[in-house]
């Protein structure tokens, strides 16, 4: 009997427009404390518009991530949360810490991303299929 | 202190309604404010009241109200004269 698995989905649409306000008002603070070195060495080497918008896809991408793991009321360093770039330009999720504590407490598997962005938006979508039981 | 706090939510909490017509009880998310207007109130308090929020404070109800933020500007405070 085939019994399916729960999905687990997040989302958020942020405006680039809002980010780069945030810049120019918390400069590198605001970076440093939302973004791993990684993260911001990766958005700094884009020219300034892609840059703004690859920080502010990663910033939806970590609320979503959030929100699909239920976890808005959990004490978080949003650098818990990153995303990864493979060679072949698709991102992915790379959870430590706290996040990746609820996402095996959420029994969320591995947690799937998508980026989006257009005009003076971004958008991420978290999707996972949670464990009907904890492996062994 | 409320009032500092009523004013970084101005600047900062782009929210759909006057923060003068709001408690200091009233539900922040209810009234608009968006995860990245949280993190900008965030840095605009710590800049406010030179302090740091820890880890453990970056959560919703920490940031849902005017009183909530409050109460954890006095707890870091407190910790600041303790430890000093």
């Amino acid at each position: 009997l085939a019994v399916e698995a729960p999905i687990v989905v997040g989302i958020d649409l942020v405006t680039i427009g809002s980010i780069s306000e945030s810049l120019a008002e918390f400069g590198d603070r605001f970076l440093e404390r939302i973004f791993t070195e990684e993260e911001i060495r990766y958005c700094r080497s884009r020219e300034r518009g892609a840059a703004l918008e690859s920080f502010a896809a990663r910033f939806a991408a970590k609320e979503a991530t959030i929100k699909a793991l239920g976890i808005v009321d959990v004490g978080l360093d949003w650098r818990s949360i990153e995303v990864v770039r493979e060679r072949n330009g698709a991102c992915k999720l790379s959870l430590k810490g706290v996040a990746a504590e609820a996402a095996r407490a959420a029994r969320a598997g591995s947690l799937s991303l998508s980026l989006s962005h257009a005009g003076d938006y971004a958008i991420a979508v978290v999707v996972g299929r949670q464990e009907l039981e904890e492996r062994a | 202190m409320t009032e500092s706090i009523r004013d970084i939510l101005r600047q900062q909490g782009r929210l759909a309604v006057d923060v003068a017509a709001l408690s200091d009880d009233a539900d922040l998310y209810q009234a608009g404010m968006t995860s990245h207007a949280t993190v900008n109130v965030m840095l605009a308090l710590e800049q406010a009241f030179d302090v740091e929020f820890p880890d453990r404070m970056l959560r919703r109800s920490v940031f849902e109200s005017i009183a909530s933020m409050r109460a954890a500007l006095e707890e870091l405070r407190g910790g600041v004269r303790l430890a000093g």
